[in-house]
């Protein structure tokens, strides 16, 4: 039996790798998408862990549903990298200045 | 069993009205030719006059549950959705001759913009963690691709990216706050988890650790400092109608989302909450003011005004009484019919192959079209809050909320920074009142669009001079 610790230390650490990852990673947008994806999934870990802590449902119906959203926003995410190739012929995120802050 | 199924639906009704509506939109568009599209707008403008119809005939007055607890309407969902469908309408008025204009007038823009208003309503209605995320989610995935529906622009396809990714990492810090109350707690009801919080034990550390990421996550949404980098980015890049759909109605969604999640849920932890607030509405209101007057471009300026109007919203809330709820739901109201105005009037100043971006453009606006000038000039007073219009009494309302319970240090400074965002909403009355026009093309807007934006104008001049009625809404709607 793992404890909860494990999981919740182990959810943190993905959580931290994909933060770490969306700032830190200056050369492609798939990499970021891969990030964004990931911090999903350590959310989900921590979701399972408690609800199987818990022994309440609620929360691994929520991770279906979070699921079924992170599908989507996939789908969004590499419609817009698509269109954005086709603009600027570069998916290198240090491209990414016309417009200035 | 099924008569508890009959009522939870009854209670959705507007929710269900407007996903059948916007399937049969989707689907009706598809056969419409070219030339008659404008059947597709007036049926989403009778789309959104129907949920009007449904969500005020529908309401008893009371607080009903439904869905196990994962839905509620009550008093302040009836009037967050109100506003919305009303905002909604305007910006669809606004956008229909300029994306005539750019070619760009196709369903999906209204369609897209119908799934986030019904993502808004969930996210108002909402009365669990689950379909809060739901509302959230459906609201952002129909903004990143409205952001990136002109195609063949590099500035939108650019923005897009960058407000998918940053919108997405405000969506995990949420999510991720939400998972570690869950924990605390066991619960993803709203009001299973303030209960469980106003027990001593409740409040550990663990839950202080979730709070922190929930702020962020909502401070994301907002674009308060320093989590505001997407917004002028985002506004400046996209096309100027879904710069005002994005500007003007999500606003009041999110300000419904800030209320169910730190006032209804984790109204426990208030002392904890107000202080994050603090320092994200004190860091808003100076960056969001200050570097406003260094912008030149319009919707860039209008960008960094909606940050610090953030800060003033912020304020309210940190209050933390059901006066300064009211009064925060008072700003957030008007500041959205302010922002549909003003990103409207960039919209009716537009023709074919000609929009203003620079607030050069508004140089001698009075001679070329002294109606829209006046009406400019009523927002923009609105939005700097000076009286008599309803920007002064939003603000007045807050700060008096927050001096009740005796935050007078930021009250001051809050006066002092409008005092210098009021340099360049004025800059810009300067600019249409006493320079000359740069160009001579008359401005030609659409009689409905005149129409509307009058009673957006003068709107801001009615409430700031009867701003009762609103105020008791809102009140009633915090249940004071």
């Amino acid at each position: 039996m793992i404890p909860l610790e494990h999981y919740l230390v182990f959810g943190a650490i993905l959580f931290a790798l994909s933060v770490a990852g969306i700032f830190l990673n200056r050369k492609n947008l798939i990499v970021l998408l891969m990030c964004i994806e990931l911090m999903l999934l350590a959310v989900n870990t921590n979701f399972i862990a408690f609800s199987h802590q818990l022994g309440d449902m609620a929360g691994q119906v929520f991770v279906f549903f979070i699921l079924t959203v992170a599908a989507a926003e996939a789908a969004i995410g590499l419609a817009i990298l698509v269109v954005l190739f086709r603009n600027r012929r570069s998916i290198n995120v240090d491209d990414l200045d016309s417009l200035k802050g | 069993m099924q008569s508890t199924l009959w009522n939870d639906l009854a209670a959705a009704l507007p929710e269900l009205w407007m996903l059948g509506a916007v399937c049969f939109v989707l689907v009706f568009d598809l056969f419409v030719p070219a030339a008659r599209r404008d059947l597709t707008y007036w049926l989403v403008q009778a789309t959104l006059a129907g949920a009007l119809v449904f969500t005020v005939a529908g309401h008893d007055g009371g607080r009903t549950l439904a869905f196990g607890g994962h839905y509620v309407v009550d008093e302040m969902a009836v009037l967050l959705k109100s506003a919305i469908y009303l905002v909604a309408g305007a910006v669809f008025l606004y956008s229909r001759p300029y994306l005539k204009d750019r070619g760009l007038f196709r369903g999906e823009y209204f369609v897209l913009g119908l799934f986030g208003v019904l993502g808004m309503m969930i996210m108002v209605s909402a009365h669990s963690f689950v379909s809060l995320y739901l509302g959230l989610e459906l609201l952002a995935l129909s903004q990143y691709a409205m952001v990136a529906f002109f195609r063949d622009s590099l500035p939108a396809s650019e923005a897009a990216m960058k407000y998918f990714v940053l919108g997405a990492l405000a969506s995990g810090m949420l999510l991720y706050g939400m998972s570690v109350l869950y924990g605390t707690v066991g619960s993803l009801d709203i009001a299973t988890v303030a209960n469980a919080l106003s027990q001593e034990e409740g409040r550990s550390a663990f839950a202080l650790f979730g709070l922190v990421f929930v702020v962020v996550g909502i401070a994301f949404k907002f674009g308060a400092v320093p989590f505001h980098m997407w917004v002028p980015d985002v506004y400046d890049g996209a096309p100027t109608s879904v710069t005002l759909y994005i500007g003007s109605a999500p606003k009041i969604a999110a300000f419904a989302m800030l209320m169910r999640l730190l006032s209804e849920s984790l109204g426990p932890l208030t002392g904890d909450w107000g202080q994050l607030l603090a320092v994200l509405l004190v860091l808003s209101m100076a960056v969001g003011n200050i570097i406003a007057i260094a912008q030149r471009r319009i919707k860039r300026m209008l960008a960094y005004s909606t940050i610090s109007h953030v800060g003033f919203l912020f304020f309210g809330v940190m209050a933390g009484t059901q006066e300064g709820y009211a009064a925060a739901m008072f700003y957030a109201i008007v500041y959205a019919a302010m922002a549909a105005g003003a990103f409207g009037m960039l919209l009716l100043m537009s023709r074919q192959g000609y929009e203003p971006e620079h607030i050069d453009d508004f140089k001698g606006l009075n001679e070329r079209h002294p109606w829209l000038a006046f009406l400019m000039l009523l927002l923009m007073f609105s939005m700097a809050g000076i009286p008599p219009t309803v920007g002064f009494y939003a603000k007045l309302a807050v700060i008096q909320a927050a001096v009740n319970v005796g935050e007078v240090w930021i009250a001051v400074y809050a006066v002092v920074l409008s005092v210098i965002g009021a340099f360049y909403y004025l800059r810009v009355v300067k600019y249409m009142y006493f320079d000359k026009p740069e160009e001579s093309h008359p401005v030609q807007p659409g009689m409905d669009a005149q129409v509307i934006m009058g009673i957006n104008g003068l709107a801001m001049l009615a409430l700031g001079v009867f701003p009762g009625g609103l105020m008791a809404l809102c009140l009633r709607a915090v249940g004071y």
